[in-house]
């Protein structure tokens, strides 16, 4: 933390059942080095507490306070202030894209949860073996004993990003599809290639990438997706000569 | 719930604000892919005029030499150009290829389709 001071205007989108969306201007002083949710609870501490949001952990592990930060998916809990606007410059805070407003900020989780759950992928991994193939060398000296949680921490960025979710709410979309590749790796689970190889699987994806560039946690579902793609193509030829059911 | 998501809301797919490069040429496909059919319909109906004996289709071939249909030429090539080697892309991922370093084929092929029709424009304007 510097003592660097900062005015900066929020404007938070603010929804309340029925009522049409519209965004609140908050003026806050803060440390530049602050978080973006910083900011959103000293709003909800001192300016008003009907502010709905969502929030764990404050170190990016529960996945639960993703929004969009002046246009952007961002996980607001590790988002300095510096890195998205200046002194005297403005922070618009919205809920994430292509889910249900519950209230201002939260939006309805449950359909991308249930999609997640159904891929069976473990939460937690061995640690050999979790990297992915592109990090050369990454963990592969640990102690095949040794496991870890799962990269993926269920914020939902992705889905808000993917430019394809946005007309499509049958997609799995990008989290989904990399939670059953990394089952699919971990298991073998033929079943898990079938489920994703159709419209709204594998192949609603249009190449934007958009996913992988605003994952916090390193998950690459881009990557992931094109490494089910190739799967899913490999058991195609497999059943086309008779040796994959 | 107008947060959620819907076909209606295919506008945004040309939305170009806070995107990545592989947005830009998810939209650039996209417009490229309208462009191209909008032009196979205006070919066919010019085909057409093949009916009407040679003085139609003559006559046809004295507007086509106008400047301004020229640059509808060359931009039909600029957009096949785009649209085939952004396809290209799209094919080499989805076989694990070029993944890691899309971006930079995206730059690269777009690189491609710029020199490509610039080349077409320099025959078409200074050259046929």
């Amino acid at each position: 933390m510097s003592h660097e001071r900062w005015t900066v205007t929020f404007i938070v989108s603010r929804r309340k059942g029925e009522q049409p969306p519209h965004f609140q201007s908050f003026q806050l002083e803060v440390d530049p080095d602050e978080y973006v949710l910083d900011g959103v609870e000293r709003i909800w501490a001192f300016h008003d507490r009907s502010l709905v949001f969502r929030h764990a952990c404050h170190h990016s592990t529960c996945g639960a306070c993703g929004m969009l930060v002046n246009g952007v998916e961002k996980l607001t809990c590790i988002t300095p202030i510096r890195s998205v606007t200046s002194n005297g410059g403005k922070v618009k805070v919205e809920p994430l894209r292509n889910f249900p407003v519950i209230s201002d900020l939260s939006v309805d989780m449950s359909t991308f949860y249930t999609r997640m759950e159904e891929t069976c992928a473990p939460q937690v991994v061995p640690v050999r073996g979790s990297a992915l193939p592109y990090e050369k060398g990454l963990f592969e000296q640990a102690d095949p004993a040794y496991e870890r949680l799962a990269d993926c921490i269920e914020c939902g960025c992705c889905i808000s990003a993917c430019p394809v979710a946005v007309t499509t709410p049958e997609y799995q979309g990008p989290a989904v599809l990399a939670a059953a590749q990394q089952a699919f790796s971990l298991t073998g689970h033929a079943g898990l290639l079938e489920k994703m190889d159709g419209a709204d699987g594998v192949w609603r994806c249009h190449s934007g990438f958009e996913c992988t560039a605003v994952c916090p946690s390193n998950v690459d579902p881009a990557w992931r997706i094109m490494d089910l793609r190739r799967k899913v193509i490999g058991r195609r030829i497999k059943r086309l000569f008779g040796l994959a059911k | 719930m107008e947060n959620q998501p819907s076909p209606k809301k295919f506008l945004y797919w040309f939305d170009p604000r806070h995107r990545q490069p592989g947005t830009w040429a998810f939209i650039l496909n996209r417009i490229t892919a309208l462009g191209l059919t909008f032009y196979l319909v205006l070919h066919l109906v010019v085909l057409s005029n093949l009916t009407k004996g040679a003085e139609g289709y003559d006559t046809f071939l004295e507007f086509a030499r106008q400047p301004v249909v020229k640059f509808g030429e060359l931009l039909v090539i600029a957009a096949g150009l785009i649209h085939g080697l952004n396809g290209l892309r799209v094919v080499l991922t989805t076989f694990g290829i070029g993944v890691t370093i899309q971006r930079q084929v995206f730059w690269m092929l777009m690189a491609l389709a710029a020199i490509g029709t610039a080349a077409f424009a320099y025959v078409m304007f200074f050259v046929a």
